[in-house]
């Protein structure tokens, strides 16, 4: 998802009898559907999973707005442009409600962004595809925002509180993510001949990709059970996944584009949409840095981080320059 | 990249449009309390949810800590009478 590939620190799921008394108070709380806060008692293991995965998740946001941002001088009309521009704000947002969250678990949010721009942490794999033409700002509203839709809308409810606030906000401004981009692509599949070409590119690009965003299955996965049992995940990657197909699939049949998977069909007896897993060696490979934009990316927030450095450092020796001369006059 | 320089962190509150108390809404960095209102504007106002902001400094909270839950809020479970539904008003005296 936003956030693939968290592994947990621990080994396993322990029973309720195995735990000490205070690990155990915990456990029920969170098995009664209780909230964790930041100054409440909580395993070491669960503190850092979750600065990882919301973490993970909060640069996803941030670099995330690059592949959309670079339509913004180039979207076709000014209302695009200014909807294209909001879309971009709001996962700033995100980003920011995200890193707060995180940072109510003892961590600054200077250090998330090192552990970010040297590549110690990473961000979502999607990130590291092109956006070749306008019809992919549909393509990643319609499918990317989709899919981020089917892993937060559960996280709504997730065991630590200020993790499960910034989801309702950010649930809210997904809606519109998701529907301004499903409005782009009714507007180039029912287009010209070219626009509906450049519609269907872009769905065929966009597929696996979106796919891989859930991440591998993972119903083996010890490290998911542990998450499921802290509730920091609530659904099983494939599980999402399955979600995610039946619910698109009809919307491609919609817009009269071709799914890029000739299984890709309603199987009656399952009630479900049958499909063909995306290539997971590409998956890996791109989570190894190695997909199209690993480097363009990385070296883009290097850049706004070192080049935004002056103003930082300026504004602050403003703030305390003001506040000498608040103090001086008191 | 020193951490020393990291702006501090501010509580957002907002309140919204229908008379209800300012609400915290969530937080964020800024220099100084100025530019953490225009940042709350563009960060946690985009879509009308309110008409007025007040920022402080998170370091500036006081917070009540877990541990004192039983004793602190525990007085008042006993004490049901506090409550309007504990007294029975016959149906004949109408709404009260």
């Amino acid at each position: 998802m936003y956030a693939q590939m968290i592994k947990s620190t621990g080994e396993g799921v322990k029973s309720l009898d195995e735990m000490e008394p205070q690990e155990r108070a915990f456990q029920e709380r969170i098995n009664a559907g209780g909230k964790i806060e930041p100054k409440d008692w909580m395993p070491e293991g669960y503190r850092k999973n979750l600065i990882r995965q919301i973490g993970q998740h909060a640069h996803s946001e941030i670099v995330g707005q690059l592949p959309e941002g670079n339509w913004i001088t180039r979207a076709p009309t000014l209302e695009r442009k200014a909807i294209l521009l909001a879309k971009v704000q709001d996962e700033a947002g995100h980003g920011l409600y995200l890193y707060c969250a995180a940072e109510t678990l003892g961590v600054t949010r200077d250090q998330m962004t090192r552990d970010l721009l040297s590549g110690k942490m990473k961000y979502s794999s999607i990130f590291n595809y092109p956006t070749l033409t306008w019809a992919d700002m549909g393509a990643v509203g319609w499918l990317v925002d989709g899919a981020a839709i089917m892993n937060q809308v559960p996280l709504q409810r997730t065991s630590y509180g200020p993790y499960a606030r910034a989801m309702v906000r950010i649930c809210k401004e997904e809606s519109f993510h998701q529907r301004q981009g499903f409005d782009i692509m009714m507007k180039m599949a029912n287009g010209t001949e070219a626009q509906r070409k450049m519609a269907q590119d872009a769905l065929n690009r966009f597929w696996g990709p979106s796919l891989m965003m859930f991440g591998p299955s993972d119903a083996e996965s010890v490290h998911s059970a542990q998450s499921m049992a802290w509730k920091i995940k609530m659904n099983s990657n494939d599980e999402l996944r399955q979600k995610f197909v039946d619910q698109t699939a009809p919307q491609a049949e919609y817009l009269g584009l071709t799914i890029p998977d000739e299984t890709c069909k309603f199987n009656e007896e399952t009630g479900h949409y049958d499909f063909a897993q995306p290539d997971w060696d590409e998956f890996f490979d791109v989570l190894r840095g190695n997909g199209p934009c690993n480097t363009d990316r990385l070296e883009a927030r290097n850049k706004a981080w070192d080049d935004g450095a002056w103003v930082r450092e300026g504004l602050m020796a403003h703030a305390a320059k003001k506040r000498a001369a608040k103090l001086a006059a008191e | 990249m020193s951490t020393q320089n990291e702006w501090p962190l501010w509580e957002i509150f907002i309140r919204g449009q229908h008379g209800l108390s300012h609400r915290h809404v969530g937080s964020l960095h800024a220099a100084d309390a100025e530019m953490a209102i225009k940042n709350a504007r563009d960060v946690y106002t985009r879509r009308n949810e309110g008409v007025s902001i007040w920022v402080v400094e998170a370091a500036q909270i006081a917070a009540s800590s877990p541990e004192e839950k039983g004793s602190l809020y525990e007085p008042s479970n006993d004490k049901v009478y506090r409550h309007p539904t504990f007294f029975d008003i016959p149906d004949e005296v109408g709404a009260m």
